[in-house]
């Protein structure tokens, strides 16, 4: 069966105002009668609540933190795009939204990422009026940088803390609408299923998480703002609590999982160390704009580093290999996260790699230390030719822009990178596939949307960096808030929805069936035992370098420690009480579910795109090899009992506005 | 290295709770505090205990989940970071480490480590932000020069976590600096003026409603603050609180 996504008619550029102008809408008065649901308060659904609220819904919102302000948007370092043109440096919003198809290597929805090019400069207009302080040249006016796989600067940033600042802002519109009575907040509360009456999302079954309460909640439309899944591999740069359960809940109950392959792994993170290592660090791109990426030439220097003969910093600049800017001359170190971490994987894989595992690169700021000294001796009248100084007025330049990324670093690896170059590795970051929805963000469920990166839609297969931020105060603050009236406009004689119905008794009995079965399980391992497993065998095989053999081993390991984690799991506590322990288990028994689903994804895509790379479709040198005539097209999942039985169902990708081309950074 | 633990375990809010020892091998100086505690967490987890719970989410220092008074420090002996940056490097084998949740009237504990702030929440409800609705009519971004000064310093009071380390600092258990920091943000910057009167009258009355102390300047929350909030945000808010009290 072909999906249908419900893009509206006509020329691109007035798609999104001509579907405004004369979709339905529901009045003031009636607003006061009508609830919804947000379930997640990260930028996305922080920003939904926040708007849906200030237009007089009544909003319940969820998150399994202590606060809405700690969601996982936070931690977003580099900053987020914006087609203004500041710069004047020829950027417009046909080239926001180029770039962003470009850069998803055409697989995302022509008409969704126009729309999210033409939103994106209202998104700095609101925040700036909310008081976000971003980051000011001396003018007084809004700066930018560069981030990977443009051409020009649209990022605006407040130094290495732009999600946190973004977030505190959605953050601070919530608390007023909270205020008013017209947001009802439920902090440490998970949702653990959506509860569907008449073929129409109408509310979520939650667990109290410091009670172990189970509840009902209903309303007249659920919208899912709940993140992604990078964490399916344990270690990734997600928060320690981020999951798939909201997700992969509203699946089972009839929503398509599109693309669930998509996964972007980052170039730019801290390198493992041990074992017991439990999340991974991200190192934001932004570096990428000064600091340049390289391995020695030579293995006799590889081997003397890992000897501690030598240092990085005592290998000449020839015997340096700055392999992006050897393969990738036009975009150099800025080409697109996908490109950089296959890059960096395949000298490590050559041997090259710069640590005691092998997996490691540096990158290195020495360039443009040197660069920005000289400016600042110049400007000053200082000696030019004087390294020390030239270096120590270099080194305040790059503090200023990157200090407290430089601070992180130095406090999780013992060294310091103003004088030696940074180790870095590639680590998964963000998930690109995620619930499928139309136009409107609403899924395959009547009345349930996602929206952030919780959704599918924007990113193709491989997001550009600082365009999540984008995308989920985007989808939050500006395209939701329209599209749901729709809907919501023949619910104004609804009235309340009741919770004593058979389906939240249904919905409620399989929540406490599943707790109890955990925690009477009473097995020899831990939920951590299982989640380790999974994520080395998600790493391992459905990874940075994809093969039909490796994806159909995932496929049956995966199954397998499902079935050993249902007879052998561990749940120490009692159901009734705070029990990380039982949140995890939970968690952890959907990402078995989840794993195998994207396995049989990745098996299905015989190509190469984005963040989704089969090795058997590749050029001799390595690039991706990318298969339109075949793979044009959005796989979305159908839940039919077991992950490996999902049904196919696709939705064609037309582009009519962006010549499709072999996606070259060269 | 071997560690001996002293962990404050506590069942619930209204179970009184006492300092339990856990002796612990094998930790790596180059874990982090909270890996160190996963380990002892999986131990006591096969030996069919229950595990320690304490509050964490990022793990990079800025989601402000994470609290933990080590040592009688708010995240542990070292400076600039959260307890989930901070890393076992910093202690030595032999050490005893004692691990209590943060204290303070205003932040009961709801099991072990793990404390409730939700009165935190309740302070920026009370007019942590600014009246301007998402309308998409907002004037252009660039329309007000902001003097790059101010956004600096604007800035640097946003950059608070939230995660309550000044109050559990606080001899008085006093939220001045966590308040301050909103207060100063908006008061520095063009947009927050408007609303600075009620603003900072609003969230100082909450902020004592809420049961924290006063401040008595013994500077010891920005020492512990793991994001450097300057003390100058505190002479910002009772001046602003001042001022906004003779205008009434």
């Amino acid at each position: 069966m072909s999906m249908n996504s419900k893009v509206p008619d006509g020329e691109i550029k007035d798609k999104w105002t001509k579907y405004k102008d004369t979709i339905n809408l529901v009045n003031p008065a009636n607003k006061r009668n009508i609830d919804v649901i947000v379930v997640g308060t990260g930028l996305a659904g922080g920003s939904a609540s926040a708007t849906l609220a200030e237009l007089g819904y009544n909003v319940k919102a969820f998150c399994y933190q202590d606060s809405p302000r700690r969601a996982h948007s936070i931690a977003a370092q580099g900053g987020i795009n914006a087609a203004k043109n500041y710069q004047g440096d020829g950027d417009s919003t046909y080239r926001l939204f180029y770039d962003t198809v470009k850069g998803g290597d055409y697989r995302s929805r022509e008409a969704n990422v126009h729309r999210l090019a033409e939103v994106s400069a209202n998104i700095i207009d609101q925040c700036v009026a909310q008081g976000v302080p971003f980051a000011r040249d001396y003018g007084g006016l809004l700066d930018n940088r560069s981030f990977g796989g443009v051409l020009v600067s649209r990022t605006f940033y407040a130094k290495g803390q732009t999600g946190q600042q973004l977030l505190l802002g959605a953050y601070s519109a919530m608390n007023r609408q909270i205020a008013r009575g017209k947001i009802k907040m439920y902090n440490r509360h998970e949702m653990l299923d959506v509860v569907i009456v008449d073929g129409k999302a109408r509310g979520i079954i939650a667990r109290n998480l410091v009670t172990g309460e189970i509840e009902r909640h209903s309303a007249h439309a659920v919208v899912l703002a709940s993140g992604g899944y990078g964490n399916v591999y344990f270690l990734s740069t997600n928060a320690m609590g981020s999951n798939v359960t909201a997700g992969w809940k509203a699946h089972k109950k009839g929503a398509y999982f599109a693309n669930p392959c998509y996964t972007q792994i980052h170039p730019t993170c801290i390198p493992r160390s041990g074992d017991y290592q439990s999340k991974l660090t991200l190192m934001s791109e932004s570096l990428r704009n000064d600091g340049r990426i390289w391995v020695p030439k030579h293995k006799k220097d590889v081997e003397a580093i890992k000897s501690g003969e030598i240092k990085a910093v005592d290998i000449k600049e020839e015997d340096r290999d700055y392999y992006l800017e050897r393969r990738y001359p036009a975009f150099g170190n800025l080409v697109p996260r996908d490109v950089a971490s296959r890059a960096a994987k395949e000298r490590c894989d050559a041997g090259y790699g710069v640590n005691q595992t092998g997996e490691a690169v540096y990158l290195d700021f020495s360039s443009a230390i040197n660069r920005y000294g000289k400016e600042q001796a110049l400007l000053k009248g200082l000696d030019v030719n004087n390294e020390k100084t030239v270096a120590d007025l270099g080194k305040d330049i790059v503090k200023s822009k990157y200090g407290n990324l430089f601070q992180m670093y130095e406090k999780i690896v013992d060294e310091n990178p103003y004088e030696t170059p940074m180790m870095i590795y590639p680590a998964v970051h963000y998930t690109m596939g995620g619930i499928w929805v139309d136009y409107n963000l609403m899924t395959t469920v009547p009345g349930l949307y996602a929206i952030g990166e919780a959704n599918f839609s924007d990113h193709g297969a491989n997001r550009l960096g600082a365009s999540a931020l984008m995308q989920g105060l985007a989808d939050g603050y500006f395209v939701l808030p329209y599209t749901i009236g729709d809907y919501l406009s023949d619910d104004i004689r609804t009235g309340p929805i009741s919770i004593d119905s058979k389906e939240f008794d249904e919905a409620e009995k399989t929540v406490v069936d599943t707790l109890n079965k955990l925690i009477n399980n009473k097995g020899v391992n831990s939920v951590d035992y299982y989640h380790k497993k999974l994520g080395k065998i998600m790493w391992d095989k459905c990874g940075m370098a994809r093969t039909e053999k490796g994806l159909k081993e995932a496929m049956t390991e995966i199954k397998n420690l499902r079935e050993d984690f249902w007879k052998n799991v561990s749940v120490p506590g009692e159901v009734n009480e705070l029990n990380t322990e039982l949140e995890k288990a939970g968690r952890v028994a959907d990402f078995l579910e989840l794993g195998e689903l994207f396995a049989k994804d990745a098996l299905d895509r015989n190509e190469s795109c984005g963040g989704h790379f089969r090795e058997e479709y590749s050029t001799p040198e390595g690039e991706a090899e990318r298969d339109d005539k075949n793979f044009s097209y959005v796989s979305a999942w159908e839940y039919k009992g077991e992950p490996s039985k999902a049904e196919l169902h696709k939705e064609a990708l037309n582009f009519e506005n962006i010549e499709v081309k072999v996606r070259s950074y060269k | 290295m071997n560690l001996n633990l002293k962990i404050w375990r506590q069942k619930s809010n209204s179970d009184k709770g006492k300092i339990v020892d856990y002796p612990i091998s094998n930790v790596s100086e180059h874990m982090s505090f909270l890996e160190m505690l996963d380990v002892l967490n999986e131990g006591l987890i096969s030996k069919g205990e229950e595990p320690v719970a304490f509050d964490h989410d990022c793990r990079e220092g800025i989601c402000g989940m994470c609290s933990l008074y080590i040592n009688g420090e708010a995240h542990g002996p070292d400076r600039g970071v959260t307890t989930c940056q901070l890393h076992m490097r910093k202690f030595k084998d032999g050490d005893t480490i004692y691990i209590e949740p943060f204290r303070a009237t205003a932040l009961p504990v709801i099991k072990d480590l793990i404390v409730d702030r939700s009165s935190f929440d309740r302070i920026q409800q009370a007019g942590g932000f600014v009246s301007v609705n998402t309308s998409g009519n907002t004037q252009d971004a660039n329309a007000i020069p902001i003097r790059k000064e101010n956004a600096d310093l604007a800035f640097d009071a946003a950059t608070c976590i939230g995660c309550a380390a000044c109050v559990a600092t606080c001899k008085n258990a006093s939220a001045m600096l966590y308040v301050s920091a909103k207060v100063s943000q908006f008061a520095l910057l063009p947009q927050g003026e408007v609303e600075a009167k009620e603003r900072v009258i609003n969230m100082v009355n909450k902020m004592d409603e809420e049961g924290f102390g006063n401040c008595t300047n013994t500077g010891a929350c920005e020492v512990e603050c793991p994001k450097g909030i300057s003390l100058d945000n505190i002479a910002r808010m009772n001046r602003e609180f001042l001022s906004a009290n003779i205008k009434k």
